[in-house]
């Protein structure tokens, strides 16, 4: 069963359209990831799900209402993580988690135990009566989620879950979202992130130019649009282009970025012994595993980050 | 109906809830800041410039003293004062910066539970400091008729109408350049909205353009309140307060349906 369904979603502002007519679904327990660079449509999209943006054109529910017609009861269903934390800084970590559940109409005796549960999930128990912006980055990212979490969502819509914060910060993130993946919680993520794709996505779209241009889960999506390794050689800057043509044979396919040069092969080391038989011999080398970036670099021609 | 749709879950009380939560967080403390103005001014140009003045003609030819006749004036702008500051610069605040707003609606609220959440504590800060002001008036002797309570739910009249309109008005704004349009144009409306002299010292042109804008009714009912002695322009100032408030609640709901609801 879908929670989510979206037929010819359109949304123009002006002359410009942010999302160009995309269809998709979201199962129940599903995790669905929206991937693609910024301004791709993935947040417009978002806003459209939370009945916050109106729709251009095209059909679109959430657990089987319309979100432009009954917002507050779509919304009372959704737990919203915004790219930018919007934490209320006059108030403090708890009294931010239960503020936040009175604006879903949550009886306040409900809401003391829950936002203590909440705070335990987000490892900031210590911090419940420190004020917002005395907590690092990672926390104030915990303490959003746990807010969103506050009225037990169905679906929990993170936008850029991770961005700007460390690696280790990261980490605990997608650790707290497998559980409550685990927990059956559908969850919609958007990211221009390959590896929190790879992580938390059963299965995504990939945005450009707000279309969806290609859908599938992780694996998927790498079978079929690229091969098993990539080869990345480096000849330095001024070289890089003039060597491609004696490359050519070697792989499925060949990539120039302005740094470096990237072949598609199943077999990397072997097409790398190749480059080197041939008198090729790169500044550096690294054979890894094709990855959702090389998915869209094939997709779009263009690298997600620029 | 469908232009509604969606703007209204019927949760203002959370809204209002916050706001007295952050008040109690900060000790009350700032709320005071913006009462001591007409206070100020009570003290300077009614003593000061009192004695220099001597009696004066009041509503309906009453003669009062230069005190009497400033002090419900600036009971008038002191609710205005209060609905203003929250109104304007809490807003603009808490919409472009804080991003409250937008928290609040990723839940079940609707603008219009947050408009009038908002425009709520703006009319508490108005009655407050209207409340603060007239005990002051009552200490120094010049709230003389019993009328003069019945200034408590005219200046909450006041602050809807100021609090409404100045929401609706920084919803257009986003820069504070911009936002200091907003004292522009109330410390000309505060110097010569017959506060702290009467409106016939103007010509004849100058005094329309004054009695259209809202401080001056204000100002004309609390004094006709203070002693009691009402006209026919009463209905008028009252009137003119319950348009200004319907207009600007509507105004405001349009203003943040555009705004949150793109």
């Amino acid at each position: 069963m879908s929670v989510i369904e979206a037929r010819g979603l359109v949304k123009s502002y002006g002359d410009l359209n942010a999302v160009d007519g995309i269809d998709f679904e979201v199962a129940a327990g599903e995790s669905f990831g929206l991937l693609g660079p910024n301004g791709a449509g993935k947040s417009t999209t978002m806003r459209m799900i939370g009945g916050t943006s109106l729709r251009t054109a095209g059909t679109l529910t959430v657990l089987g209402m319309d979100p432009e017609v009954q917002g507050p009861d779509v919304r009372a269903n959704l737990g919203v993580i915004p790219q930018q934390d919007n934490l209320d800084t006059e108030l403090r970590c708890r009294e931010n988690l239960i503020t936040y559940g009175r604006y879903f109409g949550l009886p306040r005796a409900y809401l003391q135990q829950r936002a203590d549960d909440l705070l335990a999930f987000a490892q900031l128990t210590e911090k419940a009566n420190e004020k917002v912006d005395n907590l690092s980055g990672g926390m104030k990212r915990r303490l959003t989620i746990a807010r969103g979490l506050i009225n037990e969502p169905r679906i929990l819509l993170l936008d850029e879950p991770t961005t700007g914060l460390d690696p280790q910060a990261r980490h605990i993130l997608w650790d707290r979202l497998f559980r409550l993946k685990e927990e059956g919680v559908t969850l919609v993520v958007t990211t221009h992130f390959m590896d929190e794709a790879e992580q938390l996505c059963d299965r995504l779209v990939v945005m450009d130019h707000g279309r969806i241009v290609a859908e599938g889960s992780p694996a998927q999506l790498i079978r079929e649009h690229s091969t098993r390794e990539v080869l990345e050689v480096r000849f330095g800057s001024d070289r890089n282009a003039a060597v491609v043509e004696q490359l050519a044979d070697l792989a499925e396919r060949i990539e120039v970025l302005p740094d470096r040069v990237l072949l598609y092969s199943a077999d990397g080391e072997a097409a790398l012994e190749h480059v080197r038989g041939r008198g090729l011999n790169p500044v550096t080398s690294l054979v890894r595993r094709s990855s959702l970036e090389d998915v869209f670099l094939r997709l779009t021609g263009r690298s997600l980050i620029d | 109906m469908t232009a509604m749709a969606g703007l209204y879950a019927g949760n203002v009380r959370a809204v209002l809830e916050r706001g007295f939560k952050v008040i109690g967080n900060q000790n009350w403390t700032i709320l005071v800041s913006g009462f001591f103005e007409p206070v100020f001014y009570l003290l300077a140009m009614g003593y000061g410039l009192g004695g220099m003045v001597g009696q004066v003609s009041g509503p309906n030819g009453t003669p009062m003293s230069y005190l009497s006749f400033i002090a419900p004036a600036l009971l008038a702008t002191s609710a205005m004062n209060g609905a203003i500051y929250d109104s304007t610069w809490n807003v603009f605040f808490k919409m472009k910066f804080a991003r409250i707003y937008e928290a609040m609606l990723s839940t079940s609220l609707g603008p219009l539970d947050v408009a009038a959440g908002e425009i709520g504590m703006a009319l508490f800060r108005g009655l407050l400091y209207a409340c603060g002001f007239l005990v002051v008036m009552a200490g120094l002797g010049i709230a003389t008729s019993w009328w003069a309570l019945a200034m408590v739910p005219v200046a909450l009249l006041i602050a809807l109408g100021f609090a409404a309109v100045g929401m609706a008005v920084t919803s257009w704004f986003s820069t504070f350049q911009q936002m200091e349009l907003i004292n522009i144009v109330l410390l000309p409306m505060f110097m010569f909205s017959s506060t702290l002299f009467p409106i016939d010292v103007y010509p004849q042109a100058v005094q329309w353009f004054i009695q259209a804008l809202p401080l001056w009714h204000g100002v004309e009912l609390m004094r006709q309140l203070s002693i009691g002695a009402f006209g026919p322009m009463t209905a008028v100032h009252l009137a003119y307060f319950g348009v200004m408030s319907v207009a600007g609640v509507i105004f405001c709901a349009l203003r943040l349906r555009a705004l949150f609801l793109r």
